[in-house]
């Protein structure tokens, strides 16, 4: 909610900057204290909020689906073990649908992404000032709450499915083979250049593709919270409660596609043509 | 909006939530759910089972039942069969009896007759001679005639 002391555009940025710890100028290390200092903080640096509120929804989905994987009673489940069962069997048919190779490690990641993905994007839902506004109170002056909005989170997670993908396919395929798949098609041997090109960027596109979709769409939802956000308060619902049904449908959609997609770009690098 | 460290964070959290989903949590929720699909389809086998067995019973049961009764029909029989040949006997033991009593019977009387002959046999003797000492009185010596009398008894 815009206060009357902070114009509308401090309101935005101070909701899009994260709280970064880093070496601040003077050489000491710390909480950046605006957007210029988290900037300059360079690559050394960690923002504190998105990648706290990641591995806690990490943690929590681990500890509930491994909860009920302890003990997995082969009778009448329960409520939370038939949810988990649901979740897992969803996951399940989706790898066997379109992953036919043997992997067992394709199956758990996906569920990890899915789950995981779902869970970060949920953060979207919670009010948008809700979180921030209780930082406040502890002294915490930036609070970004959904993981997903940060480009380093689903960077982080495209970039390490971008390596199981190129270490699958050397597996797979040898690195002749993998060599082969990037310069002979689809021009043949005489377009090898072309080729080259055309399936490095291909190849590349993968990994910046499923990041950025991700980053994008939650970047935009959010962004959309924080502009309803300006609006006085007692208008904010007619447009903030549309948005947040359609947006749960965004949530799950884009966890859904980021797993999708990794299954499938695993399947890619295990085909041999 | 940095690129920074918190890529390799993810990376490396990533990478150890995949290993422990791997390790801890798909197996263990895969392997029940299997073992409960099996159970599930062998629960149906044995319900289809058993439903073919009870067929089988329930046939069984009413042949067994048809047999029971013609066996109990050929017992009946047998045993009315049996009735009337013991009520024969008994027949024809009452009447073997009962001609046996008459013949005892006949016996007996023909005994007591006998036995009455004899008595009388012996009162006649007796009564002849008093008939004999009547009409002969003092005169007859009762030894001698005795001897006679009785010679004469004999004869009867």
């Amino acid at each position: 909610m815009a206060s009357d002391t902070i114009t509308a555009e401090e309101y935005i940025s101070h909701h899009l900057t994260n709280l970064t710890f880093g070496q601040r100028h003077d050489g000491s290390w710390g909480l950046a204290h605006s957007a210029q200092e988290a900037a300059d903080m360079g690559f050394m640096a960690v923002n504190v909020d998105t990648f706290g509120f990641s591995l806690l929804l990490g943690v929590l989905f681990m500890f509930v689906f491994r909860l009920v994987a302890k003990s997995p009673t082969t009778g009448v489940p329960g409520s939370l073990q038939n949810f988990v069962e649901m979740v897992v069997e969803f996951v399940d048919d989706n790898v066997k649908g379109m992953f036919h190779h043997k992997n067992n490690m394709i199956a758990p990641m996906g569920l990890t992404i899915f789950v995981w993905v779902l869970l970060m994007n949920i953060m979207d839902l919670v009010p948008i000032d809700f979180l921030p506004e209780a930082g406040k109170l502890v002294g915490i002056h930036f609070l970004k709450v959904v993981p997903s909005t940060d480009v380093n989170i689903t960077m982080g997670m495209a970039l390490s499915i971008f390596v199981l993908v190129i270490y699958y396919s050397i597996k797979q395929k040898g690195i002749g083979g993998f060599a082969a798949e990037l310069s002979l098609h689809p021009f043949g041997k005489w377009g090898l250049p072309v080729n080259l090109f055309l399936e490095v960027v291909n190849l590349l596109a993968k990994p910046i593709s499923l990041g950025l979709r991700l980053f994008g769409n939650m970047y935009a939802g959010e962004m959309i919270f924080i502009l309803i956000a300006l609006l006085p308060f007692w208008a904010q619902w007619a447009l903030s409660v549309p948005w947040a049904i359609f947006h749960i449908l965004i949530i799950v959609l884009q966890a859904f596609i980021f797993m999708v997609l990794t299954i499938v770009y695993m399947a890619m690098a295990h085909d041999d043509h | 909006m940095n690129i920074n460290a918190t890529m390799l964070g993810q990376i490396i959290s990533f990478a150890i939530f995949v290993w422990f989903c791997l390790k801890f949590v798909w197996p263990p929720l895969i392997a029940a759910m299997e073992e409960r699909k099996t159970k599930i389809a062998d629960g149906l086998d044995a319900a289809d089972r058993a439903m073919r067995d009870l067929e089988l019973a329930q046939n069984k049961a009413t042949d067994q039942l048809k047999e029971a009764k013609q066996e109990a029909a050929v017992i009946i029989d047998e045993a009315k069969k049996r009735a009337s040949q013991i009520v024969d006997e008994s027949k024809d033991k009452a009447r073997e009896e009962g001609e046996r009593l008459i013949t005892a019977a006949q016996a007996e009387i023909e005994q007591e007759a006998n036995r009455a002959r004899e008595e009388l046999r012996g009162k006649v003797a007796t009564l002849a001679i008093a008939g004999a000492e009547k009409i002969l009185e003092r005169s007859v010596d009762d030894a001698a005639n005795r001897d006679l009398v009785d010679q004469l008894a004999a004869q009867l």
